[in-house]
């Protein structure tokens, strides 16, 4: 070993004898201080990993004495949340679809509770602001298919439309076309007369007369004489301004030539009876109920 | 001094070795504390300091249990601080907290009002004001009660004797005393926060929340260190008015001075007798080191202005007590400046130059924070409303061709009593507006009833028939009318098409 008992002249402190280039290390320990923090961390640390769960094993980890887990701090949190909105969801459980427009209290706990399982559960299709897109119904405007009011909705909602649930609702669009029923020109005659319905332009010279007996032999059944359609089949007014698959000729020629058979998923079973109430009070308000 | 220069130096010196010699001048980069122990004083300045500390700590402890009657429901405390209920309370004045720039007002006007302090009197708040100088000056009075003057607390501290029962229990007594001081200036922090005579039932029954509980604590912690030991430590060392004061100060500001164009050349009593008895000049100061001995941050005033100053004004009182005892004029220590000594060595006479430039400006804007402030305040609305447009859809088609757009409305009603309010729009020709959840006697002009003291929400449906739809947005303006008082608050927002 180096000699330890050299001091440098300048500063006064001992050097520990290392010297590069005839520059010698001084030996300036760590404080006192620091190493004893140093050693307390680091029988903090064994403690640590003797008490909390720490160190992984093959197909799971160490669970430590005190049995701590992230997982169960959420439980407890949610299982906190429910008691705490206990009292409220019960009184949503039990009220009337009514009654709980009525309530402010009750029509805000819906709506709140409503948006979050509808960006869960129905945005995907509906979008965020329930807005729709082609072939999915904005749910904001007042034209429904199968009705807007609150228990119409909530019916809706627990059974679905061609889910193939034993409640679903029933009810489509033939594909006059594709299974031979109407030719291509009689469709081309009464796609046109529907858009005379809707008070729409219509193609030069095509046969009004012709349309409406159409019409009236195939298409009334289910969307009635005047063609305002009928919401316990699903049948959607055809003269009014909104249009789920487009009222363009060719599109129009589509829809009657292949039909159509949109499906809404039934949620009875997926989520409780209370969210779904909760469900149609939110669709509901969102301005287009009946 | 003549410098010579003789003809040696100038020829070429042969080249020395150079070696560098170790500088041992430095001073210890971690100077020990000296342990201050200021003597009792009395005189003007004491006086004043006694006032204003029994005026802070009178405010500070009782103002909790002020009422102040705000009718049935309301808190009934003059001063509260309702975080639960986002509420503050001021003798009238309620807040809110979309209100809180009130406080940056507050702010503005004390960081200029500190300004003012110090271009007319020096550092006026670190002397007689600031918490850290009234809590200190309480614990020393403690100290000096029990352990007694300066000269015995040096000589009890310098002891090496083994302790007897009676330094003991002086000394069990002082930190007791400190303790309760410390414990009783946490316990009032906290009654400014929930309903004082509640809290203080809930604290002795043990019934408190235990925050209020660890909020006592922390502050009797740091009462107890701040104000017992660590006294100037903490104006010298940690806090960073000192440094902001050097750079705020100016010539003509007044500040605790030794006039030294009296007191030099120090001399003894007698000596200064003699001198003047054959007419020649004597100073005033007798060297008698009482100003230095009175200091609470140990230091002498002699040596001119220095941070550690806090110019609590003791050193005059002290070195005025000494004046008046050996008859000569008081005053050799006084709010004073620099150029005043230099007029008085020139034989003119002082001046004190109160208007200036620097003190205007800081009255100037404190007057015009302070009067913004006021005015705001006195003609704020006690009915409030904040739109906000539905961002996602924008906007609706309905069956018939007309356009719907929805709007999040948030009314606020400040006043103590319920009110009816009704909504109306001006926006495209002929749209109606409806309230989701609502069902008014009055379809056309929707009314609702606000609670009182606090905001609702409403989901409102603007609708526009087909004939009016705009092209592009335009501006639709909501009238939210307090029925009974017809107060009305508007607030602007944009109707568009999809």
């Amino acid at each position: 070993m180096a000699d330890h008992t050299e001091v440098d002249s300048v500063s006064g402190t001992a050097t520990t004898g290392h010297a590069w280039d005839g520059i010698k290390e001084l030996n300036t320990p760590l404080p006192r201080w620091w190493v004893i923090t140093f050693y307390i961390t680091i029988v903090w640390a064994i403690g640590y990993w003797i008490v909390y769960p720490a160190w992984p094993t093959i197909t799971s980890n160490t669970t430590g004495l005190f049995g701590y887990s992230s997982r169960a701090d959420v439980a407890v949190e949610l299982a906190n949340l429910e008691k705490i909105r206990g009292a409220k969801m019960a009184a949503l459980a039990t009220a009337s679809l009514a009654d709980i427009e009525k309530d402010p209290a009750m029509l805000a706990l819906a709506r709140a509770k409503g948006k979050t399982v509808f960006g869960d559960n129905c945005a995907a299709c509906h979008g965020t602001g329930a807005a729709g897109a082609k072939g999915f119904p904005n749910l904001n405007d007042d034209d429904w298919l199968w009705g807007g009011s609150l228990e119409q909705i909530q019916q809706t909602l627990l059974y679905g439309v061609r889910s193939g649930h034993p409640k679903t609702r029933e009810g489509q669009m033939l594909a006059f076309g594709k299974d031979g029923v109407l030719k291509p020109a009689e469709i081309i005659t009464v796609a046109n007369y529907v858009r005379e319905l809707a008070g729409l332009p219509t193609r030069q010279g095509y046969d009004a007369k012709a349309g409406a007996k159409i019409f009236a032999e195939n298409c009334a059944a289910c969307h009635g004489d005047n063609a305002k359609g009928n919401p316990e089949v699903g049948a959607p007014n055809l003269t009014d301004k909104i249009w789920l698959y487009g009222s363009d000729e060719a599109t129009l020629i589509e829809t009657i030539t292949n039909g159509r058979a949109g499906v809404m998923p039934a949620w009875e079973g997926r989520l409780d009876p209370t969210t779904i109430k909760a469900m149609a009070v939110y669709v509901h308000s969102l301005g287009g109920g009946k | 001094m003549n410098l010579t220069v003789k003809p040696d130096d100038l020829k070429p010196q042969e080249a020395q070795p150079q070696v560098l010699q170790p500088v041992d001048d430095y001073g210890p980069l971690y100077a020990p504390t000296k342990k201050v122990y200021p003597q009792s004083v009395s005189g003007t300045f004491r006086r004043i300091k006694w006032g204003l500390m029994g005026f802070c700590l009178g405010v500070y402890y009782f103002l909790p249990f002020v009422r102040w009657n705000r009718g049935l429901g309301a808190p009934d405390q003059a001063v509260l601080i309702d975080f639960p209920n986002h509420r503050f309370y001021f003798f009238f004045i309620e807040l809110w907290p979309q209100e809180v720039y009130y406080f940056t007002g507050l702010l503005i006007i004390a960081a200029i009002g500190l300004f003012l302090m110090n271009a007319i009197g020096g550092r006026i708040w670190c002397g007689y004001l600031c918490p850290q100088t009234v809590w200190t000056d309480l614990f020393y009075a403690v100290e000096r009660l029990i352990e007694g003057d300066r000269r015995e607390r040096m000589k009890k501290d310098a002891s090496s004797d083994p302790m007897k029962l009676e330094r003991i229990s002086e000394l069990v007594l002082k930190h007791s005393i400190w303790l309760m001081i410390a414990w009783w200036t946490g316990g009032a922090w906290v009654l400014y926060f929930s309903d004082a005579p509640t809290l203080v039932k809930d604290l002795v029954t043990f019934q408190g929340p235990p925050l209020a509980y660890i909020w006592i604590a922390i502050l009797t912690a740091t009462t107890y260190t701040l104000a017992g030991f660590m006294r100037e430590q903490v104006c010298v060392y940690m806090c960073p008015w000192p440094r902001i004061q050097a750079a705020l100060t100016d010539e003509w500001a007044l500040n605790v001075t030794y006039r030294y164009d009296r007191g030099e050349n120090r001399m003894s009593v007698k000596k200064a007798a003699e001198l003047r008895a054959l007419g020649q000049p004597a100073g005033d100061c007798i060297d008698c080191k009482q100003c230095v001995a009175v200091c609470p941050t140990g230091i002498d005033i002699r040596d001119g202005s220095q941070m550690d100053c806090i110019q609590c004004g003791l050193c005059i009182d002290a070195c005025d007590t000494v004046m008046t005892k050996i008859g000569r004029p008081t005053r050799l220590i006084g709010y004073d400046n620099d150029i005043n000594i230099h007029r008085r060595q020139e034989g003119k006479p002082p001046v004190y130059k109160l208007v200036r430039a620097r003190t205007v400006a800081y009255a100037a804007i404190i007057a015009v924070v302070g009067g913004a402030m006021v005015y705001k305040l006195a003609t704020r609305s006690l009915l409030d409303v904040n739109v906000l447009h539905d961002r996602n859809p924008i906007a609706i088609k309905l069956s018939d061709g007309s356009i719907r757009n929805a709007y999040t409305v948030r009314v606020l009603n400040k006043h103590g009593f319920d009110r009816v309010i009704a909504i109306d729009i001006e926006g495209p020709v002929n749209s109606t507006v409806h309230v989701v959840g609502a069902d008014s006697v009055t379809p056309d002009r929707p009314m609702i009833v606000i609670g009182r003291d606090q905001t609702e929400e409403l989901r409102l449906l603007v609708t526009a028939p087909e004939e009016s739809n705009p092209e592009k947005s335009i501006p639709v303006k909501f009238h939210i009318t307090d029925i009974g008082l017809g107060v009305v608050a508007s607030a602007t927002d944009n109707f568009v098409s999809p």
